[in-house]
């Protein structure tokens, strides 16, 4: 297939979901079945596009990058700025292609869950409108070859996860959530607006292409290495906002109050996965330094979050704190120079994220049937400790859901064995080369806390007992159209899609088609090469993998016998451990923090200007009022009493002289002869002087 | 008397404009006084009829000594027959007034003045 038509092609992918949004937004609720079939169709088509793309991309063109720019606005030379013109464009190297395919194949398979969980939502045809023109925003990410067009669709992905999470925005925490999602992404797009423009200034270019083969010739942003790695951690800024990584991870969970298909849209494939596919996309760019920095904020939030998820009772609560750990596992992977492994696990991780989403999605379903049907509006349908015993009466989902548990826990044969296998060697390898020995410790801590608390779900909510054995009986599995999505998505967790070496992602197409990019920075400034960093790796791999097999199985034998064979009570320990607990239950005290700090501290400021506002900026006006009406007062006597005596006197003048000529006109011929002899008597000794 | 004559037949020659001049003033002057004294309308006339033959003797003058010649003559002739038409208006109108008033004095017909 040519090299033109596959770019028209991940075009098409790009537009499918937008066309479906136009139509759905403005026909929706005129269609039958209200467009749902309309938009999945254009989703599935975009899918099977870009499929064919990715296919040909990695097996005809591997080495080559597929392009179509066109000049957006040209204002030739601007005085004051210089040149200005702006060229777009779309891009398909391998990561992009790879990227559209899982993003459209997580769409897909949220739309179809979605025609089952939503079916009688009252806004039905909305919300698949909002779905279609978040994967449109997300695939715009992907393809985009220049920063301009990237920054669009992130902005798009912000509105649109706003406009998602708040679907049912009459639950006034659901309203909330949305707002804080977009807010708190704001502030981490502020940093990446900032970074854009940095690299804008010195480049003047938005192209991802240029701006590297720049840096690469030897320019640098204002001439110094300095701001090129505040240009990289500015942009990281905005990964952090939509990655959810420390510190704005806060809105991640709290996103939870959108739709159940919507948060795995969101944690797999679009939203959070944007952060990274930046970070991979502007990887060259990156300075050891900002590196560093990028690998120690991965590390830190992987383990604040995992931490909390352990003592979570809500199970999109608990999957919502994994994804952050997830997350800033990748981050931590990019950031120690483990690109291929970054974006591998990105992949995996969609896979297995956005199917754990669709399975609890799946019980909170059937939970909330059965409760509805009973009557139970008291009964919290996604607090785990309601559920239990799932397993016998749900057994697609149980099984399922325990395929991705075991892919996220690091489990051989799974995907997520492969990746997170190879971040872990990433880490340890970064520790050789630099000596940071704090980001594999809490690299391999992680795993094992991973493996507990996803263990602990599987036990609390599927093994066990049921607390209320009548309402058991009622619970049965979810139909055909939710429990599809979920098998095929559980067989994607399967090594063999990867790589068919189970215990190295090595000899992988991922790995051969995803290569770390050379770095195009300063050689002082750059972070080790490609090829001392692989040598290291390779020396890494078997201890990485040995350590994290050892430290996953500790944390899913800690979580069998706490929770299955009950030989330690958790009640005892959380009791024991009551300032931890208490800790990790209130997220570290994070959203109490930016409450107090960030929220009131604005309600401070606030204050502060209203005062300003009722009296500096009331009194201004006001006084300026005053002014103005002594003013008016003044010009008002002046207009009575001056301008109008003019008139009057005037007037006054005229009727006096009138009063005296009329004497004049006595009505006796005589006498006006008189005076017109007079007259030209006058006349003439006038004009006789002359 | 012969003297007087000769006299004044000799002086005669001596006769220059400015002494018509002199003479159409005064008939002017005592037409015009006439005009603005008189309070009978018909007088008034008679006042008006010496202004204009003022007027004539001027042109005359000024015919014969001014270089107008026949021109100062036919204007002459001119205001003699415009003083005759004004006189026929004239005494027309004061006929009229004297049916609605009365009586000839100008003073007491002054109704246009308001």
């Amino acid at each position: 297939m040519s090299h033109d038509l596959l770019i028209q092609l991940s075009i098409a992918t790009l537009l499918l979901p937008l066309l479906g949004f136009a139509l759905l937004i403005f026909f929706g609720k005129r269609l039958p079945r209200q467009g749902d079939w309309l938009e999945t169709g254009s989703i599935s088509i975009s899918l099977v596009f870009a499929l064919i793309v990715m296919v040909q991309k990695l097996t005809l063109y591997p080495d080559q990058t597929l392009t179509l720019n066109f000049t957006w606005v040209d204002f030739q030379n601007v005085p004051g700025i210089g040149p200005l013109k702006i060229v777009l464009g779309f891009s398909v190297d391998n990561l992009a292609a790879i990227m559209t395919a899982v993003v459209a194949l997580v769409s897909t398979a949220v739309h179809f869950f979605s025609i089952g969980y939503m079916h009688d939502d009252v806004r039905y045809s909305r919300y698949f409108a909002f779905l279609g023109f978040f994967s449109f925003s997300m695939l715009m990410i992907v393809l985009a070859d220049n920063l301009f067009l990237l920054y669009v669709g992130w902005e798009l992905v912000g509105i649109s996860s706003y406009l998602l999470i708040g679907h049912w925005y009459e639950r006034k925490s659901a309203s909330d959530a949305a707002i804080k999602a977009f807010v708190v992404n704001r502030i981490g797009d502020v940093g990446f607006f900032i970074g854009i423009n940095i690299l804008y200034a010195t480049f003047h270019t938005f192209g991802l292409k240029e701006i590297f083969e720049g840096i690469h010739s030897g320019t640098l942003p204002y001439g110094s290495e300095g701001w090129l790695t505040a240009a990289g951690v500015l942009i990281f800024c905005g990964a952090v906002g939509k990655s959810a990584q420390f510190p704005l991870h806060v809105w991640l969970p709290d996103a939870m109050e959108g739709p159940t298909p919507v948060s795995a849209l969101i944690h797999a494939a679009t939203m959070v996965a944007a952060g990274v596919y930046l970070l991979a996309r502007t990887f060259p760019v990156m300075t050891a330094e900002a590196l560093t920095i990028i690998a120690y904020v991965g590390a830190i939030t992987a383990f604040i979050s995992a931490t909390i998820a352990i003592a979570q009772n809500d199970i999109k609560k608990v999957l919502a704190y994994s994804t952050i750990s997830q997350l800033g596992y990748m981050v931590m992977a990019l950031g120690v120079g483990a690109y291929t492994a970054g974006f591998f696990h990105l992949v995996t991780h969609a896979m297995f994220k956005a199917g754990l989403f669709l399975g609890s999605g799946s019980v909170i379903y059937a939970l909330h049937q059965v409760l509805h049907h009973q009557g139970d509006h008291q009964t919290d349908a996604q607090d785990i400790r309601n559920m239990g015993g799932l397993k016998a009466k749900m057994p697609v989902t149980f099984w399922t859901f325990l395929m991705y548990t075991l892919a996220i826990s690091g489990m051989p044969l799974t995907s997520g064995f492969l990746s997170k296998d190879e971040i872990l060697a990433g880490t340890l390898a970064f520790n050789g080369l630099t000596g940071h020995v704090f980001i594999p410790i809490v690299g391999f801590l992680v795993a094992g806390l991973t493996a507990f608390y996803m263990f602990r779900l599987v036990i609390l909510t599927f093994l066990g007992e049921h607390k209320d054995a009548h309402r058991l009986e009622h619970i049965h599995e979810s139909p055909l159209v939710l429990t599809v999505p979920l098998i095929v998505l559980a067989a994607l967790c399967f090594f063999v899609f990867f790589s068919f070496n189970p215990f190295s992602a090595a000899s992988g197409w991922v790995a051969h088609a995803i290569v770390r990019p050379e770095s195009v920075v300063p050689v002082s400034v750059a972070a080790s090469t490609a090829e001392t960093f692989e040598e290291a790796l390779h020396h890494a791999h078997i201890p990485a993998m040995l350590m994290s097999l050892l430290a996953a199985g500790l944390g899913i034998v800690a979580a069998f016998s706490v929770y299955y064979w009950k030989k330690i009570s958790a009640d005892a320990v959380a009791a024991r451990l009551r300032f931890v607990h208490v800790f990790l239950l209130n997220k570290w005290g994070f959203d109490d923090l930016y409450n107090n700090v960030v929220v009131g501290g604005t309600h401070v400021f606030t204050a502060v200007l209203r005062w300003f506002d009722d009296t500096i900026v009331d009194g201004l006006v006001n006084g300026s009022g005053s002014v103005t009406k002594l003013t008016s007062f003044v010009s008002g006597r002046f207009d009575a009493q001056a301008v109008d005596g003019l008139v009057n006197l005037t007037a006054y003048v005229s009727g006096a002289s009138g009063l005296i000529l009329r004497k004049f006109q006595t009505g006796k011929v005589q006498t006006y002869i008189v005076f017109a002899v007079m007259g030209v008597m006058i006349f003439y000794f006038v004009f006789r002087l002359f | 008397m012969d003297v007087f004559l000769k006299g004044f037949f000799s002086w005669l020659p001596n006769v220059q404009l400015v002494h018509f001049l002199i003479v159409s003033a005064i008939l002017f002057s005592l037409g015009m006084y006439g005009i603005v004294t008189r309070k009978n309308a018909i007088l008034v006339l008679m006042g008006l009829e010496l202004v204009l033959n003022a007027a004539n003797i001027n042109f005359i003058a000024f015919s014969r000594y001014g270089g107008l010649n026949l021109d100062g003559q036919v204007a002459a002739i001119f205001v003699i027959i415009l003083a005759a038409a004004e006189a026929a208006i004239a005494l027309a109108i004061v006929l009229n007034i004297y049916h609605r008033f009365q009586t000839v004095n100008i003073d007491e017909v002054s109704n246009l003045k308001e």
